[in-house]
């Protein structure tokens, strides 16, 4: 059989679909409770306690400073002698979303320390109370700084999801690597795979892109309706 | 000392012996000042003063270490959950603007009407448009604030502290972060707002504008007030030695 029909055959059938469906549903799901994570450390990081920040401190140092795929074994393996037993697909979603969880929390910190301490005195001596602070003046800004990034977290997470095959979930990679492992045409099963992925990752950065222009411009949306002057003139502003 | 409070009638904020420290540094060494309903009070002195630290424990953004302030009679001071509640009668306007700058000028000038008092959206505009005219820039509703130059964003700023209808006025340093020919547009408007009977605090370093418009100078140097006199005897040259020659260094230039 010729290559490029044997690629085709792979990429049609439905085991390689199921597989890719199954990368698709470990992304998003992931990333998902990733950004949960995320958000719980971030605010513990924020709130002004000892025991909850060295909590924080041990949590990021570990999954920082241990691989992935570590990680996921750990989850697999090692977890079931403490009692806690979870299935493979539960397994590599734990370990993924915990993961994911230790960088999403930066980009929220980020977000959130990008809204000027000024601006939340300034909400402040208008009688907003903290909770109004953070929901009108500091949220909707973090907001703009925190999407983009965890449109990049996306796709990252999609190549990474690779690596729960280890554990003998049926995503992509395992689908592919076993398909080859039988009649040694490694060169089509991979290309199938490729297909899928590169398809992913495609509309993954069209998706990104467009909530980016969205980031950037709906601050901007009568941007038509400024004199040049005023606009020289605010320039050196932006610089201070 | 602390129980010897007099009462003033015509006071609105009455602060007594108040003192502030930063850590070690003692910012606020048992100042006492009366601001006076619909009077003008212009604060200066050297930079690190006091001067904004002090304003700033009139609306409860610093909370004072010891002494006391009263607001129309009633002592605000301690950490107050409350706090907001001082700051609907007590308004204040930055050195850097601080315009919010995910909403335009109006929605600026508009957002705690709605939110803090509950005011109907149609009214918070019709309001606010009203105070865009009052600070001369109503063409600028619609624009953001890095469309503004500073000067306009500073009046924005000020519309936006107006529209919660505080009973004083804060004004911290409104002209130190502009350009020259843009202090001018800003002290326009203050100074307007002052004689319509806007009880005011203003801490700058424009000795002109305090003499238009001041009814008090006060002279603030290293924590303390060194001189509190009607603006023509401050001007006059019947002051303390230190006070002359804070005026002799900022004049000549």
């Amino acid at each position: 059989m010729d290559a490029l029909d044997l690629t085709l055959e792979y990429i049609t059938s439905d085991i390689f679909f199921r597989g890719a469906q199954m990368t698709l549903l470990l992304t998003i799901i992931s990333v998902f409770f990733g950004i949960v994570v995320g958000l719980i450390i971030a605010v513990c990081q924020e709130i002004n306690n000892k025991a909850l920040n060295y909590i924080v401190v041990i949590y990021l140092w570990f999954f920082r400073g241990t691989p992935v795929l570590f990680q996921i074994i750990f989850v697999y393996n090692v977890l079931p002698q403490f009692g806690i037993e979870l299935s493979s697909f539960s397994s590599g979603v734990v370990a993924l979303a915990l993961n994911e969880g230790a960088y999403i929390a930066e980009i929220m910190r980020a977000g959130l320390q990008s809204v000027g301490k000024g601006q939340r005195t300034a909400a402040t001596a208008l009688a907003m109370r903290e909770w109004q602070v953070m929901r009108y003046i500091v949220l909707p800004q973090a907001l703009r700084v925190i999407i983009p990034p965890i449109g990049n977290q996306f796709i990252g997470m999609l190549k990474l999801s690779a690596l729960v095959s280890v554990v003998a979930v049926e995503e992509l990679l395992l689908v592919a690597n076993q398909a080859a492992s039988s009649n040694f045409r490694y060169l089509e099963a991979l290309m199938a795979a490729g297909v899928y992925y590169l398809a992913f990752t495609t509309v993954f950065m069209f998706i990104q892109r467009h909530i980016e222009i969205w980031a950037k411009g709906s601050r901007k949306r009568d941007l038509a309706n400024v004199d040049v002057d005023t606009l020289n003139s605010t320039e050196h502003m932006e610089t201070r | 000392m602390e129980n010897d409070i007099k009462t003033s009638p015509d006071a609105i904020i009455e602060a007594h012996q108040i003192r502030k420290s930063f850590g070690p540094l003692e910012v606020l060494k048992g100042v006492s000042l009366n601001v006076d309903q619909s009077k003008t009070i212009v604060i200066v002195g050297p930079s690190g003063s006091g001067k904004s630290t002090l304003i700033r424990c009139f609306n409860l953004l610093e909370i004072i270490n010891a002494g006391t302030i009263l607001f129309e009679g009633k002592a605000i001071s301690g950490d107050d959950k409350d706090a907001w509640k001082t700051r609907l009668d007590i308004g204040m306007v930055f050195q850097n603007f601080e315009l919010f700058p995910h909403l335009t000028a109006l929605e600026n000038i508009t957002l705690a009407p709605k939110i803090v008092k509950g005011i109907s959206r149609d009214e918070a505009n019709e309001k606010g448009i009203k105070l865009l005219e009052k600070v001369r820039i109503p063409e600028k509703e619609n624009s953001f604030p890095d469309q503004l130059s500073g000067g306009q964003q500073q009046r924005v700023a000020i519309a936006r502290t107006l529209a919660m209808e505080p009973k004083v006025m804060l004004y911290d340093e409104p002209t130190s972060a502009l350009d020259p020919e843009m202090i001018k547009e800003v002290l326009d408007v203050i100074q307007q707002l002052s004689q319509e009977g806007t009880t005011s605090v203003v801490v700058t370093h424009e000795m002109g504008f305090a003499r238009r418009v001041a009814d008090r100078v006060v002279f603030m140097d290293h924590g303390e007030i060194v001189e509190n006199a009607p603006t023509d005897q401050f001007f006059s040259g019947d002051v303390s030695e230190r006070a002359k020659l804070f005026l002799e260094q900022i004049l000549s230039h």
